[in-house]
């Protein structure tokens, strides 16, 4: 019982950190219908931003955790803005496959560009906060786990409101459902596709952050192995549907984390991703997808 | 109100306008008929900026709109209420009618607009919290008119209100839009499949062939015209 408990939890952290990501990936898909592959590197980039921000503030404290997680998610919010701006907007109106390829190219840029400004030795991540750990009948919990949960689950909640209750949140989704009828009540949607990048970047800087905290070294290739199974949470889930990208990414990452604790956890990755395929195999759309005709 | 001049639009190699000109004047009721294919949506979408014209000109209040961006043509005061009505269907009637609203910031202009929208179609006041994609044909399209008027346009176009609608609701939506024609002041351009009716409540007529404007005159003179009765107006 208490192993299954602390697998448990582990799996909901983990999954928490997936989901930070693949909220990012299904909202940008949700708007413009492709999938932006850098967006796993903008998650390093959080983590960077975290780390030189980490090592400015002082240690040990809640506080200088906040101000970190802050940094990292304004950080990463401005460079997903940018990144759509500069790189995405030209292309769009073309062949979605051109955009597609930029984004692997982007993708690319970003993380030889980290290796090439912070090397490509891994960096011990600073140790921000209190490293507590709490023992329970034998449930070790880490105050860094804690953290993890609580912080993603207060982002989530931050994103349904911002979603669901403000009105560029509704403008977002009317873009998502028909961009010719959003323009037609005068949405710019301009400026609903940098919110975007700017709301999706932001997690993804603080789930950077939150998986520096759980594994301590990060460098510039550390966003490619997290940012592939946040991506398939994401479809998963039903890639553009938001509560599904939480799912798809919980299911994801307490699969992941009870193989890892069973006698075939060397085959962790292969069974995750072969669960995935099973699930896919009877709901092609995704858990929470729904099959919509493509207009033209 | 509007004018457009000489407009060409082709889909690729395929030439959906081939010169098209007309005139909306403040206050009026123009409609737009002809059979599939002519180019009455493409005209209405080229007005709105959805599509770019390959030629011509869009003058709206006055002023060239022709390469202005689809949200600031709204903010000048255009209404679009699109084929197949395009409401937003996962979202609520009220987050549509919110949408509708959504370049208004003073909330007494909102309430004052929500409250002439439930006026004039009681329904959507009773479906407020129901997801739009569950509403009936001819309750979307009410919702499709409300949305645009949210947005206090000073002319509306409205692409085939009559499509995929029960018969008896046909003629509720059609008194309704002379009813906001005549309260509010707003010129109509409205394109139709059912002739007979768009020659019944418009002013003046436009009848659209394969991207030409072939005739065009008042109303009430073309319901008369023997060409017109054969190929439009079941005889």
């Amino acid at each position: 019982m208490t192993e299954f408990l602390q697998q448990l939890l582990n799996g909901l952290s983990l999954g928490a950190i997936y989901a930070l990501i693949a909220l990012g990936y299904t909202m940008v898909y949700g708007v413009l219908r492709f999938i932006n592959f850098a967006h796993s590197d903008v998650f390093m980039v959080g983590a960077f931003i975290g780390y030189f921000a980490g090592q400015r503030l002082p240690h040990d404290s809640v506080l200088s955790g906040f101000a970190t997680l802050a940094a990292a998610m304004a950080g990463c919010a401005v460079l997903g803005i940018l990144i759509e701006r500069v790189v995405y907007r030209p292309l769009r109106g073309g062949p979605t496959l051109n955009v597609l390829i930029t984004a692997i190219g982007m993708s690319l840029f970003l993380e030889y560009t980290g290796q090439l400004v912070f090397g490509a030795t891994p960096r011990p991540f600073p140790s921000i906060i209190p490293a507590r750990i709490i023992s329970i009948h034998g449930l070790v919990i880490s105050m860094n786990q804690v953290i993890v949960i609580v912080v993603a689950a207060l982002l989530m909640v931050a994103l349904e409101l911002a979603v669901y209750r403000t009105k560029i949140g509704t403008a977002m989704r009317a873009v998502a459902l028909n961009p010719k009828a959003a323009q037609l009540v005068g949405i710019n949607i301009d400026v609903v596709i940098s919110f975007t990048f700017g709301l999706g970047s932001a997690l993804a800087g603080a789930g950077g952050v939150l998986y520096a905290l759980n594994y301590p070294s990060i460098d510039p290739l550390m966003g490619v192995v997290p940012g592939l199974k946040a991506f398939v949470a994401a479809v998963l889930g039903g890639v553009g549907n938001i509560p599904g990208a939480a799912l798809g990414a919980l299911i994801l990452g307490m699969t992941e984390t009870f193989i890892d604790g069973s006698r075939w956890s060397t085959y962790k990755d292969a069974i995750a991703f072969a669960v995935l395929i099973g699930i896919l195999l009877f709901r092609p759309a995704g858990l929470l997808g729904r099959y919509a005709t493509e207009k033209v | 109100m509007l004018e457009v001049s000489n407009l060409f639009v082709s889909y690729g190699a395929i030439a959906a306008l081939r010169g098209i000109s007309l005139r909306v004047e403040k206050g009026a009721i123009v409609t737009l008929i002809g059979g599939n294919g002519a180019g009455k949506t493409t005209t209405l979408r080229t007005v709105s900026g959805l599509h770019r014209p390959l030629g011509g000109t869009v003058r709206f209040l006055g002023e060239d709109i022709t390469h202005v961006p689809v949200h600031k043509i709204v903010a000048r005061g255009l209404g679009h209420v699109p084929e197949g009505r395009m409401i937003f269907s996962n979202l609520t009637v009220d987050e549509n009618l919110a949408m509708g609203a959504y370049l208004l910031k003073d909330k007494a202009a909102i309430a004052r607009n929500r409250d002439y929208v439930f006026g004039i179609f009681p329904r959507l006041k009773e479906r407020l919290r129901q997801t739009a994609g569950t509403l009936s044909g001819g309750e979307q399209q009410m919702l499709a008119i409300g949305r645009a008027l949210m947005g206090d346009p000073k002319f509306l176009m409205l692409d085939e209100p009559s499509l995929g609608i029960a018969p008896r609701l046909i003629s509720t939506i059609f008194e309704k839009i002379i009813e906001i024609n005549r309260d509010r002041g707003i010129a109509i351009l409205l394109v139709e499949q059912n002739a007979n009716l768009a020659l019944e409540i418009s002013s003046y007529a436009y009848v659209m062939e394969t991207g030409h404007v072939t005739v065009e005159g008042r109303s009430e003179e073309l319901r008369d015209n023997p060409q017109l009765k054969a190929a439009y107006l079941g005889g």
